[in-house]
């Protein structure tokens, strides 16, 4: 059931809309991984014929076939070969003291992405893999990459790509800090916020295979396995986070930074959610 | 060669040889206009893009600014052998250029 | 005879006859030939002055023997992917014309002896438009059209 909805349009429904009644009350207390099943039977429930691992395909799983043509068109040879393997030869390449990235991380930094983000009890807050790269590069005298686009992204990609097939597989949250920012990331998540005064949720889990103006919307059950993404808007590839405040712009909302608290506490929300689909980074998007 | 540009397939099945290229080029038109200081990017775009296999052209391409960013072409081609070397070669309006040869597979 | 073909050549300005006259007359390698850009084509504002500018004529034939696939509504106007394939014998080359572009001419692909009438590009639409496929085979202009629509996303950013 794809609707033209005009935003304004969007807004009024969305306001009003209310749950189906077989549909789990995706907001209820409970523990992380009850929400994790609640969240993958709304999926299931509302796109009967996607197979689990296609959710990682984003838009093109629940778009129309003329959509996902055009993508696989690109994906003959995708445009992100160019940065994938820049980011390749930034990871191999050893800092100015003779280290390297594969000093920072377990196997070496390889085929380890799907572990990230995660809770880190001894400093109590979430590490997200860009963040751990940018961390390595200070602590071996190197000034930290930018966020969002350029070498970031590159040598995300690359340590991402490592690790296509893999599942993502973040530890359920237990401890009750790692479960406040779990909770913080998925208050984030489904609150309303901006002028436009949307959440994440409208859009990408109320609507997720409908249409805003002439976009399909991307369910939030897959979202992560494809970044660092090319995006065709940015002509390259950028992070997570950057499509956090990208996303968050459009509601009209003053964006916070990237790798913020709030950001990373989202992202962890968000990643937990997609536990189990497979990483297939980077990937090329509208 | 080695290219820092070109990335290139090149798969023979049965008599056709099926080519694909990936170039790493801004394609810019000359009429964006730079977000900061408000003046137009200079118009930088591949104008012509030649193939040879063994030697002999199999592809003479002239493109105008509207090829996309990073663009991409495939192409195919009667006659040619396993082991053959097919070469692709781009010049763009500033008399920047760049080459590639591979080997048919 | 050959004074106003030299004339011709330096405006810059070649059109396929006089230029298979000047190469047969040994004026022009094949290697000028080819490696002039057609600057009136490519700046041209309207199909007609485009094909006029290419190939001298703007007749063409509307053939079956042409696939033009191109999407139905472009997910994003920049990366468009396109691709021609024709069954016409001999083609000589293929083109590939937006007709709301600013300048309608996005590229030709002159196609060697066994090179097969196939292209396949990705293009940059400004809006809705046909996309129209052009293919020289002999002396005449054989093509295939289809509308692609391009729209504003809701998704901006």
């Amino acid at each position: 059931m794809k609707k033209l909805l005009s935003l304004v349009a969007a807004l009024g429904i969305l306001g009003g809309m209310p749950y189906a009644s077989a549909q789990p009350d995706l907001m209820a207390t409970g523990t992380p991984h009850q929400d994790l099943q609640r969240f993958r039977a709304y999926f299931k429930h509302r796109f009967p014929h996607v197979p689990f691992a296609d959710f990682a395909n984003g838009a093109y799983s629940v778009g129309p076939k003329d959509k996902r043509e055009q993508w696989e068109a690109v994906m003959e040879f995708p445009p992100y070969d160019y940065q994938l393997e820049a980011g390749k030869k930034l990871f191999h390449t050893a800092f100015k003291n003779g280290k390297s990235y594969a000093s920072c991380f377990p196997h070496g930094g390889i085929g380890i992405r799907q572990n990230y983000p995660y809770f880190d009890a001894k400093r109590g807050e979430v590490v997200t893999l860009e963040m751990a790269i940018n961390e390595c590069r200070v602590k071996n005298g190197e000034k930290a990459y930018k966020w969002g686009t350029g070498p970031i992204a590159e040598v995300s990609a690359y340590m991402a790509y490592t690790s296509r097939g893999k599942k993502l597989a973040v530890k359920t949250p237990s401890t009750p800090a790692a479960v406040a920012a779990y909770e913080r990331g998925k208050e984030f998540f489904y609150a309303k916020r901006g002028q436009l005064n949307m959440s994440c949720a409208d859009c990408h889990v109320y609507h997720a295979g409908d249409r805003a103006r002439a976009n399909i919307l991307s369910p939030t059950l897959g979202h992560p396995t494809g970044f660092p993404v090319y995006r065709a808007k940015w002509g390259h590839l950028g992070t997570l986070e950057k499509r956090f405040a990208g996303c968050n712009k459009q509601v009209r909302f003053k964006p916070f930074k990237e790798q913020s608290v709030q950001y990373r506490d989202l992202e962890y929300f968000v990643t937990y959610m997609s536990t189990g689909q497979p990483v297939n980074a980077p990937s090329y998007r509208e | 060669m080695p290219s820092n540009t070109i990335r290139i397939r090149a798969r023979l099945s049965g008599d056709v040889t099926t080519v694909k290229a990936l170039i790493s080029h801004p394609m810019e038109t000359g009429n964006r206009k730079n977000k900061k200081t408000g003046k137009l990017i200079p118009a930088h775009f591949i104008q012509e893009v030649t193939c040879k296999h063994n030697g002999s052209d199999v592809l003479d391409a002239l493109w105008g600014t509207a090829i996309s960013k990073n663009p991409y072409l495939s192409f195919k081609f009667k006659g040619a052998k396993k082991g053959d070397s097919l070469s692709l070669h781009w010049v763009d309006n500033k008399g920047e250029s760049d080459s590639i040869e591979t080997k048919i597979g | 005879m050959t004074s106003m073909k030299r004339r011709t050549f330096l405006k810059g300005t070649l059109t396929v006859g006089a230029v298979t006259v000047a190469v047969g007359a040994g004026l022009l390698t094949p290697r000028t030939v080819l490696a002039a850009w057609p600057q009136g084509a490519f700046q041209a504002k309207t199909v007609d002055d485009a094909l006029k500018a290419l190939f001298n004529t703007d007749q063409m034939s509307g053939s079956d023997q042409i696939k033009l696939r191109a999407p139905d509504i472009a997910e994003n106007g920049a990366v468009v992917p396109v691709s021609v394939d024709s069954n016409i014998s001999n083609p000589t080359s293929v083109s590939i014309i937006v007709e709301k572009n600013p300048t309608p001419l996005t590229s030709k692909w002159d196609l060697g002896p066994t090179t097969e009438g196939f292209v396949s590009t990705r293009i940059k639409m400004g809006k809705t438009s046909k996309v129209i496929a052009v293919v020289k085979a002999g002396d005449k202009l054989y093509s295939a059209s289809k509308e692609v629509k391009v729209t504003i996303g809701g998704c901006g950013g």
